[in-house]
């Protein structure tokens, strides 16, 4: 059966196909939608499925279950596997019984996330074989066997899909749902309990592991080779889709190596395909991971083929790749001449830059801080989510971002060097569970002089809306149990209250805690909006230029509201000339 | 064949892109799409690409080899106007959504510049006021169906009816009647500029 499916949906499959107990995940960017599958399929076929709180949880989660012999597949975005990696790394010593999945999605561009890093790199670091997809299709095929692969090796192993694969929809070809098979159970073995004896022998066992995977990856159907002449191109991933192209575009036929095993790299596979060469250019996204094995082992092997890529600037270590780019290196590297299409440059257009939501209760929540801040120094820390949007203007609202949970960290460090300065740490309600429960601990018990926003939106909004422990558990109940006295709640979209909350928050000596509570209004439809009065609006620009809601706009010298204002209220709020008025849709 | 279809967050360019692939692979077609997911889904510049027929090539389209650039906002269509290819059409809906750097004056957005471009830059250029359309339709939200009804008059690999089942599928049944007429509005639409 054929099937329209997104790479992320492809995955899912193929892991539903290959009969898994348990699957786990946190959300992030462009992962999302493996979990989001998996969830759907799980009440049909009765494996657990749960969105864990971070993914280190996730990844422990997902090894137990493998430890008892169960199947298990974890997914993240490639940011999560730093979360995650106490726990893989080690993982990688003491091995799994059952089969165990690691879907890490890289995002070159980046279109969604902090960093460009490659997983492929971290799963050389850890020692891990990686299986690297081209197309949805092929990731449905490579998440069935790396269930196989794992269990022969007794390695957890990472597939590591990129954006392009993620986010692109194919017709994939399909199998039969398979229930999960009875688990054989977790026997007691000093194996399972990692001491340093213990870690120097499996560190060797490691090492061999490598050697297998290799073996194996030499015979897999994942690394084709095609010879056509005596110049070649070495891919792997998205990059092969481009190579095609570009090779038709040009109208020229090279020997074509696709790498889908980038590591441990198959030797044998290389070494034959380079004799037949004199010279070859290896396309890959991100990090030269193929092309440095490669040179390595051409050079070890004495092979005479002129090797080239991201060393010798052919193509960069940055950015995301399109057939464009790939053509362009391609011609330059067999000396063709490739102009690209000239087409008319247009008018000046407007930037278009991602926005927080009209009615999106973070902006009140900005707003009354930034008001309760006035006339004071006062330091905004931001974290990772929808929220960080707050840091565009005309809100300007955030003077940090990091990595998820560092609000709470930096704003302690800051505090504590610039003790007249205070600082408020904003933090979403999934990102505080996900990695600002330590951090609080920390704020509690040094009495860290900083302020906590907790903007609780009731779910994880920036990644598709995902559910978080914050939807059943209460946080400001342990803030207090830990001994923040001043911990309030406050209501975004009452501009007032928040600012009283914020202003009180603020003037705290010791830690404070601000609960602003709102639910994200593209989970619940609101049946009001603001109008404009028109005979009344000054035509001031206040409301635009100090909030910055999307669905206000200028009509010739009054402010106009479009369809998708979400009846907020806070531009009425803050209307000097009473103009704006809230009223049913 | 090649199609582009780019407009701004919020605007069900997703659903769009999914309908077209979907009626794509219902005609038995090799189908690809690459579609923006994320942060630029909230009100920031988003574009699917579809590929229809294309087995071996990846998801993107390159520079100038677009048939088809189907535009929901017209700065949106002047931005992804590099991937058309010569003689191909564009069909653009004319009424334009506002960023909010331009509310704030940081930048200029002059529309009626925009659409001139487009008017000399596109070989064969199809506008169409595709909000009024929606919200003659019942729901200025079914914008997507009146693109989708316009994009369904030029020539495409798959029909008319199959895209209009497509994309009714992957939408709530409760918007069934005002999705219907916003597609049959965007077709006549299309009708009416053909000579
Ligand atoms: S009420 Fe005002 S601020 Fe809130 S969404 Fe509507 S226009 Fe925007
Ligand atoms: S999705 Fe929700 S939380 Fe995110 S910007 Fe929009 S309204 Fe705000």
């Amino acid at each position: 059966m054929k099937m329209l499916l997104m790479g992320n949906e492809a995955i899912a499959r193929g892991a539903v196909e290959a009969g898994i107990h348990v699957a786990t995940s946190y959300p992030g960017t462009p992962a999302s939608e493996v979990f989001a599958t998996l969830a759907r399929y799980a009440p049909e076929l009765g494996f657990y499925a749960e969105w864990s709180v971070n993914e280190k949880v996730a990844v422990e989660l997902a090894a137990g279950a493998a430890y008892a012999g169960g199947r298990a597949i974890v997914s993240m975005k490639q940011m999560g596997l730093n979360v995650a990696s106490d726990a893989v790394m080690s993982l990688a010593y003491i091995g799994v019984k059952g089969g165990l999945v690691l879907v890490v999605a890289d995002d070159p561009g980046p279109h969604s996330s902090q960093t460009e890093q490659d997983t492929r790199l971290f799963a050389r670091f850890a020692g891990l074989p990686v299986l690297d997809p081209s197309s949805p299709a092929e990731a449905y095929t490579m998440t069935k066997y790396a269930f196989d692969l794992s269990e022969e090796l007794g390695l957890p192993v990472i597939l590591r899909p990129t954006t392009r694969c993620c986010h692109a929809c194919q017709d994939v070809e399909v199998g039969s749902l398979l229930p999960p098979r009875p688990v054989p159970g977790f026997t007691r073995s000093p194996d399972w309990v990692i001491l340093p004896s213990l870690s120097a022998r499996k560190h060797r066992w490691l090492v061999e592991q490598e050697e297998r995977a290799r073996l194996l990856f030499n015979e897999s159907p994942f690394n084709t080779a095609t010879l056509e002449g005596r110049t070649g191109v070495i891919t792997g991933g998205v990059s092969y889709g481009y190579v095609v192209e570009t090779m038709d575009q040009l109208g020229v036929r090279l020997s074509l190596l696709k790498i889908g095993t980038p590591y441990p790299l198959p030797q044998e596979k290389v070494v034959e395909f380079l004799a037949h060469l004199d010279q070859v250019l290896i396309v890959e996204e991100q990090e030269p991971v193929i092309e440095e094995q490669v040179i390595r082992l051409a050079w070890r092997q004495l092979i005479p083929c002129h090797i080239s890529g991201k060393h010798d600037n052919f193509l960069p270590r940055t950015g995301e790749f399109n057939v464009d780019i790939v053509r362009s290196a391609l011609a330059r590297f067999l000396g063709m001449k490739s102009t690209p299409a000239s087409v008319p440059a247009p008018p000046e257009l407007p930037q278009r830059a991602p926005t927080l939501c009209a009615g999106c209760p973070h902006r009140g929540s900005f707003y009354a801080f930034k008001r309760a801040a006035r006339g004071r120094d006062v330091i905004f820390a931001g974290d990772i989510g929808c929220y960080t949007l707050g840091a565009a203007p005309p809100l300007k609202a955030l003077d940090t971002c990091l990595c998820m949970g560092a609000s709470l960290g930096l704003a302690q460090g800051l505090a504590r060097t610039e003790p007249q300065r205070r600082v408020v740490a904003f933090i979403g309600d999934s990102t505080f569970f996900h990695a600002g429960l330590p951090a609080l601990a920390n704020i509690a018990y040094h009495r860290a002089p900083v302020t906590i926003a907790v903007l609780d939106n009731g779910t994880t909004a920036m990644t598709g809306h995902q559910p978080h422990p914050g939807l059943a558990l209460d946080l400001a109940a342990v803030a207090r149990a830990w001994g923040i006295t001043c911990v309030l709640e406050a209501d975004p979209y009452n501009l007032e209250a928040t600012v009283r909350a914020a202003s009180r928050a603020l003037a705290e000596p010791g830690p404070s805690l601000v609960l602003l509570r709102r639910s994200c209004p593209q989970l619940t439809a609101s049946d009001r909006c603001c109008t404009v009065d028109p005979s009344l609006c000054t035509g001031c620009g206040l409301c635009l230029e100090e909030l910055g809601c999307p669905a206000m706009s200028w009509e010739k010298d009054h402010v106009t509201i479009g369809p998708n204002c979400n009846g907020c209220g806070l531009c009425a709020q803050i209307c000097p000339a009473g103009a704006l008025r809230e009223v049913r849709k | 064949m090649n199609i582009i279809i780019a407009g701004v967050g919020g605007q069900g360019i997703i659903l769009a892109s999914r309908a077209l692939a979907e009626a794509a692979l219902e005609a038995g077609l090799a189908v690809r799409t690459a579609e923006t997911i994320g942060m630029a889904q909230r009100e920031g510049a988003v574009v699917s690409h579809v590929r229809i027929g294309l087995p071996d090539y990846g998801p993107l389209i390159p520079r100038a080899t677009a048939d088809i650039l189907l535009a929901f906002e017209p700065g949106e269509a002047a931005r992804h106007l590099a991937c058309l290819r010569k003689g191909g059409s564009a069909v653009v809906a004319t009424s334009p959504v506002m960023p909010v750097s331009v509310s704030l004056g940081a930048s200029a957005y002059d529309v009626d510049a925009v659409l001139r471009f487009l008017e000399g830059a596109v070989e064969h250029p199809y506008f169409l006021d595709a909000a009024a359309l929606a919200r003659e339709a019942g729901s200025i939200k079914a914008l997507n169906m009146v693109m989708l009804g316009a994009l369904s008059r030029l020539d495409l690999p798959v029909g008319e009816q199959n895209l209009l089942e497509a994309a009714l599928k992957l939408l709530p049944p409760q918007t069934e009647t005002v999705n219907r007429r916003a597609f049959a509005l965007g077709r006549q639409a299309l009708e009416g500029l053909e000579k």
